[in-house]
Order: C-alpha cells, then structure tokens, then sequence
C-alpha cells in the first residue's frame, strides 16, 4: 500500500519485536567494573603482591594455628635438651627414639633453658604480628576519626587540630617512645592486678603498653592524610545533596567521606603494620619491649645475641623471620597502594 | 619569607619546649629513683642525696628551676656519674655520634641518589630490578639486625674487622654499614620514582624533542627538580640515624651519645634523661627547620604562606 507523505497512518513495521541480532548490538560492551573490583583486579594482576599476600597468609597461620597442634609448648623446659642444634636429639630422647617412642624432631633446636625453638618461633611472630595488626587498627581507628572531623569542620577548628598534628610531627617519636615504654609499663602492671582490669593479665600489661605508645605517636600520619582527602571529598556533589537532605555530620562523615577514602586508608594503614613490628622488634632489643616469658621476634634475636658465636642459628632465625616479614608487608603494602590509589590509576 | 622563616623558627622552638616539658614530668612518673638501685645506701643517706640534687622539692618547683637553668645553659649535674656535669658528659660524647652519623649520611647520599638515577634510567631492565631488590630488601632490615648480623660475620667469623670501639679507621666500617642501610635503600627508592616523575614533564618532551642525548637530559634537566624530595628527606633521615645509634653504639659498644642516652633512662639519671632528650629532640628539631626552609628557597614553584 501506497502511503500519503502527510497521513498520520503509522508503520508497524517500525513496532515489530526485535530481532536477536538488533538486540545484540545495543548490549554494552563490558560490564560496569566497581572500585573494589577494579582494585582486585589490578591487584590481582601484580605478582609481587600476589606471592607477599600468600607468604603473609603462611605466616599467619605459622603465628596463629600452628603453636596448637605443636608437640611442644613455648614455656615448656625439656630437661636433658638444653641447647640442641637444628634437628637432633638429646641423649634422652635417642634413647627414647631407640625404645620405639615417636619422638618430635626440633626443627630448629632448643635454647639454653631446654625449649623447643620452633615454638618459640611461632609465639614470637605470633606477638609481633598482634602488635602489627593491633597497633595499625588503633591508628587508623584515632588517625581518621579525628582527620575527618578536622577536614569536614574546616575553619578554626581544624586550624587548631591541625597544629596539634604539626607539633607532634616535629617531635622526633623515639625519644619519646623510649621514654613512655619506661612509664607505662609499672603502671600497667599494678593497673592489671586492680580488679575490672584483670582482662589486662591476658593480654600482658607490656603488650598493652607498647599500644598505648604506638596509638599516641604514630596517629598523626594518618589523621593528616584522612584530612587531606576529606578536604577535597567534602566538596563533592553527593556531600552536598547529603547535606541538603538533612544528614547528620557524624553520618555524612561515616557514611560518605570515609568510605570513600577507604582505599588510601587501607594503604597506610596496611604500611603501618611493619613499620610497628619494626618499632617494637627495636624496644625489644632495647629491653623495653615484650617481657618474659613471652617471646616476640625482637626479644628472641636480643637473647641470642650473647651467645651468638656458640649458638648462630637462634639468632639467625628470628632476624630472618623480623625481616621477611616486614618485607612481605611492605611489598603487599605497595601493591595495595597501586591498585586502589586513584591517584596512580593507569 | 622572612614571616616564613619566623613562624617555622617559632614552633620549632615550641616543640623542643615541649619535648623538654613532656619528658620532665614522664621521666619523673617512672618508679624508681636514681639512687634506689645503691641498696647499700641507708633512707637517711638517700634523703640527703635527694636533698643534696634537689630531688625532694615538688615537682613543678624543680621543673621550673630546670628550665630556668637551662636557658641559661646550665644542664645540671649528672646523678650517677659523680661530680661531671651533663654538658660535660655531652660534649664529649656527642663528636663521636656526630661523627658516626655525618659518615653514614655522606655513603648514603652518594650511593642512593647514583643508585636511583641509574635504576631509573635503565627502567624495566636488569640493572633497575637488581637495585629494586636491594633497596626494597634494605628498608625491610632493622638495623639492629643488620649491625648483629654484620658482627658475626665479618667480626666473629671471619675475624675481619675489630668489633669494639672506634680506636681504627677499620672499625668504622661495620657501625657506618649498619648504620648507612637503610637511608641509602630509602634514598634509591625516592630517587628512581621521583627521577620517574619528572621524565615523564613536558618539558623534558621538549628537552628530547631538541634531539638532547638521553644523559644530558637526566643529568642537567631532570635531575635538578628530582633531587627536591631527597633534600626533604634531609630531616627524616638524622632522626632515622639517631634512632639506629641508640643500638648500634650499644652492640658495638661505641662511647657515644646514644648509648649514653639509653643507659640514662635505665639509670634514671634524670638529668642526663633531660639533657641528652633536649640536645637530640634540638638537634633533629633544627635540621627539619633548615629542610622545610631551604627547600622553599630551592624550589621557587612552593607559594610561601
């Protein structure tokens, strides 16, 4: 049928369903790829990250799971053992060998008081990771609380925070990290013995107190990133229809601004972890860290310095453990840094 | 610049003020006294010694007379090293350190910053992975391993070099090694990914565009504004060296501030405690100053506020 050029009489043709093919080519060409996604992919694709995060993921379980299924347990003395080299028996426990008894291999050797070292191993990377872990969490717990809150009031307010930062910035940290590692650790203790405080037991008053030194030194780093970025986020459209709809600070902060720095939060806090077990691993050799009985990887080296000639591999192992793992962080720590910095995108 | 100047002179002298007020009243929380550890000491002697340094009055009276001494520069006297003041005791320690420290900076500053142009200059080859390795292994030792580990080899083992004391030029090399590890391996790193930074300009475009040989471009055009984030690192890096003479003086035991500095909090010598925290927290507080300044004044793009 013949059309008029002005009549209104519509073509079905054009509302016929599509077919298949037509359908094909409006489908976008790739799927939308979200920030974490994104981020996962391109960490994924890093190799150095990807071997530091198993070699860490190794450690972990050596620090954590191992100690439990361990024959020998890390205060446990074994008379008649004292001082055995890497995988060899005592008198004792050949003859024990000989008797048919299945008997635990000291994998790397017992120290002067008859205790296995492999254990002590496991504990001492056990305590120095916790002291990473923990003291990272509580610096970014402090660190971007108040970043955020200096960044998001703006004006006096955060002039006045921030000089806070820049006078404790200038202070050079070790000194008074020495100094405060002295105080606190009597305290604590008698703290730990008064009751409502004895949970501290557990945890070890010195541990509690190489916390405490971390959190108020090392938080300044991280409050000023937060606040570098919460500067620039604040000014974003989404703050503002935030703001416009009625949105309390405290969720604007929680809600919109650290969440969207979490990536450059993740990083630094993720490069704080070795640089406290490298801060603690050093109070220990000062005799300031961790007391004993419990070992982390800076007392043990310490110990071992006196009898180093007679005895190298008690030392050797825990300066290898201190340095692979701070290694492995700083490495995963860079590859997280080159997968969710914005900045370093492409 | 001048207001510049002024404000960061002023809150550097805030914070050795700080510094000074915060180990005071800390160092004066820790139990124990200095003369508790001499068992043999009756109460009476011990009253009278306390009375004799002026340990007895309240503390905020003996902080005020400290500080009122101390600007007139007057550290007091030791309280365990009998009848030698503390500026006596630094004074004759500190060249020691100082000398540890300014050899560590020099080998650091001219390995690293070579270092780091070479590793960036061959980029993605053999030379700039084997330099990575090296550096990124480098920040990962503590120096207190690295010093321990220097000791049984070279010194225990192989029974190269003497492992007390500084008395020979040989003996300097252990302690400085120890020391120079970490800035050199940190300086590399700073060096290669802000020399990175910089080829990537359009000026220096423009520099290969003129058909400029590739080392004339790094060395007279790139080179110049990379260098800028090693001379911030200036600051950073003493207080890096301090922290690493506090073990490295102890393990091979080298009669320098450092140590002197540690055993004084084990001591509770506190005036030594006061005298040497001041000197050091100065010490790195100025050199952070000079940094921030200088690098205004090097780098003409930095607005002054």
């Amino acid at each position: 049928m013949k059309k008029f050029p002005i009549s209104l009489h519509i073509d079905p043709e054009a509302f016929m369903p599509a077919t298949p093919e037509e359908k094909e080519s409006l489908v976008v060409m790739r799927d939308s790829v979200s920030f974490w996604k994104d981020g996962l992919r391109r960490l994924f694709r890093n190799r150095v990250a990807v071997v530091s995060m198993a070699v860490i993921l190794v450690i972990v379980v050596f620090a954590y799971i191992l100690p439990a299924f361990w024959p020998y347990s890390y205060e446990q003395q074994i008379r008649g053992s004292e001082n055995l080299a890497p995988f060899t028996f005592s008198e004792q426990e050949l003859s024990r060998v000989e008797a048919g008894e299945k008997v635990f291999p000291h994998i790397c050797g017992t120290d002067k008081l008859g205790r296995d070292f492999a254990v002590r191993l496991m504990m001492g990377t056990r305590i120095s990771l916790t002291v990473g872990l923990v003291c990272a969490a509580l610096v970014l717990l402090v660190g971007s609380t108040y970043g955020a809150i200096a960044g998001f009031a703006g004006g006096w307010v955060d002039n006045v925070m921030m000089r806070v930062t820049d006078i404790l910035y200038t202070i050079p940290d070790i000194l008074l990290i020495i100094i405060l590692a002295m105080v606190l650790r009597d305290p604590l203790k008698n703290l730990a013995t008064v009751d409502g405080f004895r949970w501290m037991q557990t945890v070890g008053p010195n541990l509690i107190a190489i916390f405490i030194v971390f959190v108020l030194l090392y938080w300044v780093g991280m409050a000023r990133i937060t606040r570098s970025q919460v500067l620039v986020l604040k000014e974003s459209e989404y703050v503002t229809a935030a703001r416009a709809m009625g949105a309390k600070k405290g969720l604007i902060i929680r809600r919109h601004l650290l969440t969207n720095c979490i990536g450059t939060l993740i990083v630094t806090t993720t490069l704080q972890i070795p640089s406290a077990i490298f801060t603690e691993s050093y109070l220990s050799f000062l005799g300031l860290g961790v007391a004993a009985p419990m070992p982390s990887l800076g007392s043990l080296a310490t110990d071992a310095v006196k009898g180093m000639n007679t005895f190298p591999h008690l030392l050797l192992f825990p300066a290898i453990m201190i340095s692979v793992t701070i290694l492995v962080f700083n490495l995963f720590g860079d590859g997280l840094r080159d997968a969710f910095d914005p900045k370093l995108k492409n | 610049m001048a207001k510049y100047i002024v404000k960061r002179v002023a809150m550097g002298i805030l914070s050795i003020f700080i510094v000074a007020t915060l180990t005071f009243f800390l160092m004066n929380l820790v139990p124990g006294g200095p003369f508790v550890a001499e068992k043999s000491i009756s109460a009476e002697a011990q009253a009278a010694l306390a009375a004799k340094y002026g340990l007895d009055k309240p503390l905020f009276q003996r902080y005020l007379t400290y500080m009122g001494d101390f600007v007139r520069g007057d550290m007091g006297v030791s309280l365990r090293q009998r009848g030698r003041t503390v500026s006596d005791i630094i004074f004759s320690k500190f060249p020691v350190s100082a000398r540890l420290a300014g050899i560590a900076v020099v080998i650091s500053l001219l390995l690293g910053i070579p270092l780091g142009c070479l590793s960036a200059y061959n980029r993605g080859k053999f030379w700039d992975s084997a330099i990575i390795v090296f550096a990124t292994c480098g920040i990962a030792i503590p120096s207190f391993i690295s010093s321990v580990l220097l000791l049984y080899l070279l010194g225990s083992k192989l029974n190269l070099l003497p492992t007390v004391g500084l008395n020979t030029l040989a003996s300097y090399i252990m302690p400085v090694t120890a020391l120079a590890i970490y800035p050199t391996a940190y300086i590399t790193r700073l060096m290669r990914s802000s020399l990175l930074d910089v080829m990537g300009q359009d000026y220096i475009r423009t520099a290969k565009a003129k058909g400029l040989s590739n080392f004339k471009m790094i060395f007279k055009h790139a080179l110049r504004n990379a260098i800028l984030p090693v001379v911030t690192y200036v600051g950073p890096m003493l207080a890096g060296l301090m922290t690493g003479s506090f073990v490295v003086e102890k393990i091979f035991t080298i009669p320098g501030l450092g140590r002197e500095f540690v055993s004084s909090i084990v001591n509770r010598d506190y005036t030594m405690v006061m005298g040497t925290t001041i000197i050091l927290a100065t010490l790195i507080i100025t050199a952070n100053v000079i940094v921030d300044i200088l690098y205004k004044v090097i780098d003409p793009r930095i607005n002054l506020k």
